[in-house]
């Protein structure tokens, strides 16, 4: 995109990408601002209240609550996926007949539905029913995700492990694939330990995969919803109720439109906002670099 | 001394412990799909006993399962080729010429697939409502370009920019039309990345549950809607419901299948 010729031609073959994304985009963002700024009785009854639930909600302690346990799992996810992620990809075989076989593995699930992955893991970790919950018991553990709020945790970070750490290792992976052999030898050459080549070879090629498999997990983790719904529902109690559980039980179980779409404007400027900072910093350094 | 090059031929032992957390979780649902509701109840074993098909004969047996099944390949295959038809310009003018507001559009490309499904339930399902589309499968294909699209053009992007430009110059030299250059020279060369981008498309819009649920009721409902419908109904099917899992798993290991060889250099190609 950097060094691309000047025509404002070009524009022609962009068009069919804008409407379709601005037909489902643009209408449903101005609805929500539209209906955070008023208070909705029914369709003819409104009032124009300003900001006063965008207050409201960064009053609410349930808003606060939700909010601090969504980066706790945003920040524990990533800081578990990203390093595991790439070892696996350092630890796959290259060129050989096994590792499209590993990749394949590897991909399966990324492939599976939210909400099936959510059912694997309530049954895997069941402690009547699940291999994992069975296996945990019979050690002597007390292991019940419906019951403990620190099992529930660990379940659900178990599973998003499971999950997406292939995302990382196979975005990693084809960085790594990517590094010429040269580049290898030098090192060996200069008797460089693995973790030398690691930190001077690998690492700064990995740098632009690495920041799209960061900047995905980090979107996709902050709008996690399925997988604990299906799993926990929130539970026990509110333990494991993430923004996008609780927005939903207030747009659709309450039906509070007014606080709800102030509350959606706020999580979605929340998300653009980390990514853009994150975005923004990557670059800064490489220009610096 | 390490020897990096030959050292990586051979998969380092701790792939197979990731392998075995992978596939634990995996052969726990072919286990339960594989028993009867009393067995998957009564008692704890770690092999199927007597292992029956019947859960699988349910689902190819009622309509509301198999039409399910159905419907959901249906809306993915309509988004996957609605956003590579729309992402192909459209990298290809991102990867080619500069223009006004591209790179402001690009990120408000991005911005899309940022937006939390959640905060436009509302809103969409009253959209598709108005325009009478809602309960089919082409309201949840156009819903989930949303975020398809922005991520196709992204890799898209990273392919074709990773075309020498000679490619287009040299077209034109030769004096064939723009038309020709794009379908005949410029897209088998990139197909490597039409096959990743397919599987991302495919990827994200199968394994999506929250607007597909929203704008769905009866005619349109897919497949991962009628599963929680019935663990929330019943409770308890677990057989069925494993079996439905294991069945959903399938078309993605057929579309992993047939794009394995350009996963990896795609992944390679794009945006490094």
């Amino acid at each position: 995109m950097i060094k691309g010729v000047s025509n404002n031609r070009a524009w022609l073959a962009v068009v069919p990408v804008v409407l379709v994304v601005a037909f489902s985009a643009v209408v449903p963002l101005m609805t929500v601002v539209n209906y955070s700024v008023q208070d909705i009785f029914d369709v003819d009854t409104r009032l124009f209240v300003g900001l006063d639930w965008y207050r409201e909600t960064l009053r609410d302690p349930r808003f606060i609550d939700a909010l601090l346990r969504q980066v706790t799992f945003s920040a524990t996810v990533l800081v578990i996926e990203v390093p595991l992620g790439i070892w696996i990809a350092r630890a796959l075989p290259r060129d050989s007949r096994a590792t499209s076989a590993f990749l394949i593995l590897l991909a399966i699930p990324l492939l599976i539905p939210w909400n099936v992955v959510g059912t694997i893991w309530q049954i895997f970790a069941r402690p009547d029913i699940g291999l994992l919950g069975v296996s945990v018991a019979a050690l002597g553990i007390s292991f019940n995700y419906t019951g403990s709020s620190v099992d529930a945790w660990i379940t659900l970070i178990l599973m998003d492990i499971w999950h997406w750490t292939s995302l990382v290792a196979l975005l990693a992976f084809a960085g790594l694939a990517s590094i010429p052999s040269p580049c290898y030898q030098a090192a060996m050459l200069d008797g460089a330990s693995t973790w030398q080549v690691f930190r001077y070879v690998e690492l700064p090629r990995l740098k632009s995969v690495l920041t799209i498999a960061v900047l995905l997990r980090v979107m996709d983790s902050l709008m996690i919803y399925t997988e604990p719904f299906v799993l926990t529902g929130g539970g026990p109690g509110n333990s494991t109720t993430f923004l996008s559980q609780y927005l939903t039980s207030m747009a659709v179980g309450q039906f509070d439109l007014g606080p709800a779409a102030a509350f959606s404007v706020l999580y979605f400027l929340l998300i653009v906002l980390l990514c853009w900072l994150f975005y923004t910093s990557v670059m800064r350094s490489e220009a610096d670099g | 001394m390490v020897d990096p090059v030959d050292d990586r031929r051979k998969a380092h032992w701790s792939l197979y412990v990731y392998c075995v957390y992978l596939l634990l979780p995996l052969y726990w649902l072919v286990g339960m799909a594989l028993k009867t509701n009393q067995d998957i109840v009564g008692k704890f074993e770690v092999v199927p006993g007597n292992p029956t098909l019947a859960n699988f004969a349910e689902i190819f047996t009622n309509p509301v399962w198999y039409q399910a099944f159905g419907n959901s390949l249906t809306y993915v295959t309509i988004n996957t080729i609605l956003s590579v038809a729309v992402a192909l310009p459209a990298a290809y003018a991102f990867s080619r010429y500069r223009f006004l507001g591209d790179r402001q559009l690009f990120f408000w490309l991005l911005t899309n697939r940022m937006a939390p499904p959640a905060v436009f339930l509302l809103p969409f399902f009253q959209l598709y409502s108005a325009v009478g589309l809602f309960d089919t499968s082409i309201a949840v294909a156009v819903a989930h370009c949303l975020f398809t699209v922005p991520l196709a053009v992204w890799i898209l992007e990273g392919f074709m920019s990773s075309v020498p430009r000679e490619l287009d110059e040299m077209a034109q030299v030769d004096g064939h039309s723009f038309g020709y250059f794009f379908f005949r020279l410029f897209i088998p060369v990139i197909r490597g990345g039409i096959g990743v981008t397919v599987f991302f498309c495919f990827m994200f819009s199968w394994v999506e549950l929250l607007i597909a649920r929203t704008l769905t009721a009866s005619e349109a409902k897919p497949i991962v809607v009628v599963m929680t419908r019935t663990v929330s109904a019943s409770g308890l099917d677990w057989g069925v419901l494993a079996a439905a899992g294991v069945l959903t798993i399938v078309p993605g290991l057929a579309v992993v299948w047939f794009v394995r060889r350009h996963l990896v250099r795609g992944f390679a190609m794009g945006r490094v």
